[in-house]
């Protein structure tokens, strides 16, 4: 039952991927995928404030998993973000993939550790 | 193709996603303050299947009709929801503060590096692959192999 629960919760974080994704990308007519990072930091950013609330109040394992694994875990995603990253580096522009892997990487590490200090995990 | 259609696409690619991640999860959890194999082994193979697809699609043709469906569905939808981005933060976070900052730091590296690998991996292979002689008439099928 939890199961199911998570993955309808992860169909949701899809959505909201995609929505997000959309949104971002049509605001900005760049070439640069800046979609992705904003989702992907805005994951970790509440994924890091969910694990520190479940640390600091045990018992809520359920919502943890079905939030935590379903929602957030379906919102973000690894995949396209390595995608993304090699179809630059294949497009000669090394400075801009760097930007994207990286800036990626040391914006949603923040955010997740933000989030984890914030919620007092 | 509306936006809803497209959505109802991901949503349920999503769910499938997910769903394979969360019972991967189950069967084989990843430990504290060691390396988080299964979110790693997960986010590694979905880079390279998600390069492999995307590749494949695109040199069928134009992002529009079934390849479109195909590309949400499978695309975004599955493997997006397959792999996760934030688990793998969170973990690393955690790693960092256990005081496994040698652990937290190469499973940072190797996880993004072998990301890109592996997405380059899926597209040269895709770049391999033959192509329906129906929706690829007008190029070279000699190099197919």
């Amino acid at each position: 039952m939890i199961l199911l629960l998570t993955a309808v919760a992860g169909g949701c974080g899809a959505v909201a991927r995609f929505l997000v994704d959309t949104a971002v990308n049509r605001r900005h007519r760049l070439t640069f995928p800046a979609g992705t990072i904003v989702v992907n930091a805005t994951a970790c950013l509440l994924l890091g404030l969910l694990t520190g609330w479940a640390l600091a109040h045990p018992g809520h394992d359920h919502l943890r998993q079905v939030l935590g694994t379903g929602f957030l875990g379906g919102y973000s995603t690894f995949s396209t973000a390595s995608v993304e990253g090699v179809r630059l580096v294949q497009q000669g522009r090394t400075r801009a993939a760097l930007v994207h892997s990286g800036g990626m990487l040391v914006v949603s590490l923040g955010a997740a550790a933000l989030g984890l200090v914030v919620a007092g995990g | 193709m509306s936006t809803t259609r497209s959505a109802l696409l991901v949503g349920a690619g999503g769910a499938v996603g997910t769903l394979l991640r969360a019972s991967l999860g189950e069967i084989a959890p990843d430990r504290a303050g060691s390396w988080p194999w299964t979110t790693f082994t997960i986010n590694v193979v979905g880079a390279f299947v998600l390069g492999l697809l995307l590749q494949a699609l695109l040199r069928r043709g134009p992002d529009t009709g079934a390849r479109r469906t195909v590309r949400l569905l499978c695309g975004t939808g599955v493997l997006g929801g397959f792999t996760t981005y934030s688990t793998f933060l969170v973990q690393d976070v955690d790693l960092l503060r256990d005081g496994s900052a040698a652990l937290g730091l190469a499973y940072l590296a190797v996880s993004v590096v072998l990301g890109l690998v592996a997405a380059g991996a899926g597209a040269a292979l895709a770049n391999r692959l033959p192509v329906a002689p129906a929706a690829d008439s007008g190029t070279d099928g000699g190099t197919d192999g």
